[in-house]
């Protein structure tokens, strides 16, 4: 028989003990979302990190060890992407309606979130190299990262950028929405997946499905303006 | 919608993951072999949207699936966000002003994105419909 050391140290080297945390700890974020009656601030991504955050700090664990067994639902990100087919098809007839009101919302929204950024950074004195780094922060991950890379940003610090955003998208939305009186959910969908990608739009499926796919559009087209757009913004700031 | 005659063949729910995969998988060749600056699920998604628009049955097959992997899209988030706290050094001494720019930017992204669309559509007469 083995004692409880060595059970756990076989376990925290392997991808099973990681892998349930993982789905406990986003179970614990829910169901304290659901308790406190849906408050954005119980962002149940956030409450999971914070826990996550805290047991491998107590345990000692690398983030390493921990993407292990966490890379499998990491993983799923590409498929879910590919899934946002589904809803978009399903509000097609929406969509062929609003081109001129996103196409005017994307540019607006793309451009604010890029240049409003670096002209704050720029103001509080923050050096060129993050600039190039918090350029791409409201698009959705993998596309921020290669856009910083172009741009002599840092990934690491472009990744953490864009799950910040992502998570202050997702809890100021609905009160901001509701103060300004928007109560369109195609207008309140849309941008906040313009303004943060895909935990923006997270939010918005928990929140109304026709905001939910506006905000997968959002997020989408929003990937590919920034892309065109970062390297001349940031320009300015130079 | 499910048939008995459809229940007997393979498996709906894993030939819908297989669907989606195929179509992830396409769009990142596609991504790499013409260069292009969309990431590779984003080429996915538009090819199996494009599937769904030249074939409603497929969409009708596929849609439980692709609600089924939505519904939880948030805890797709949390091992990268874990990273964010196992990196919280790397914000470094322009930690606040970098916080002040994203919280910022943030909201007048949002309020500048939803006032222009809302203009948008009441100048173009597009009105939402409620189901």
């Amino acid at each position: 028989m083995s004692d409880l050391p060595d059970i756990w140290s076989y376990l925290r080297e392997g991808p099973l003990l990681w892998l349930t945390a993982t789905l406990v700890a986003y179970l614990i974020g829910d169901a304290l979302f659901r308790a406190s009656a849906r408050n954005p601030l119980v962002n149940p991504v956030l409450v999971a990190m914070v826990i996550l955050g805290a047991v491998l700090w107590a345990t000692a664990t690398p983030y390493a060890t921990y993407f292990e067994g966490a890379q499998f639902v990491h993983f799923m990100l590409g498929p879910a992407t590919v899934a946002l087919a589904g809803p978009l098809y399903s509000n097609l007839h929406h969509v062929r309606r609003t081109l001129l009101p996103m196409a005017g919302a994307l540019i607006v929204g793309s451009v604010t979130a890029v240049a409003s950024a670096l002209w704050i950074a720029q103001a509080l004195g923050v050096e060129a190299a993050t600039m190039a780094s918090l350029a791409p922060k409201s698009t959705t991950a993998p596309v921020a990262i290669g856009i910083a890379e172009q741009l002599g940003g840092l990934p690491t610090l472009t990744a953490a950028l864009v799950i910040i955003t992502g998570i202050i998208g997702a809890v100021v939305v609905t009160p901001l929405m509701n103060a300004l009186r928007i109560t369109d959910w195609r207008a309140r969908g849309f941008s906040v997946g313009v303004a943060a990608h895909g935990i923006g739009t997270a939010r918005a499926f928990q929140v109304n499905e026709t905001a939910g796919a506006f905000a997968g559009i959002g997020m989408g087209l929003n990937a590919l303006l920034t892309a065109l757009i970062a390297p001349y913004v940031l320009g300015l700031f130079q | 919608m499910l048939t008995p005659s459809m229940t007997r063949k393979a498996n709906p729910m894993i030939l819908n993951i297989a669907i989606i995969l195929v179509a992830q998988l396409v769009g990142e060749v596609l991504a790499r072999l013409l260069a292009l600056p969309i990431p590779g699920p984003v080429i996915g998604m538009a090819l199996l949207l494009a599937g769904f628009m030249a074939s409603p049955k497929l969409a009708e097959r596929i849609l439980p699936t692709s609600q089924g992997i939505l519904a939880h899209l948030s805890l797709l988030f949390v091992p990268a966000g874990v990273g964010v706290i196992s990196h919280v050094e790397v914000l470094g001494t322009s930690g606040l002003a970098l916080m002040a720019a994203l919280v910022g930017s943030t909201l007048l992204a949002l309020i500048a994105g939803a006032l222009t669309f809302v203009a948008l559509a009441r100048l173009t007469g597009s009105q939402e419909v409620k189901e």
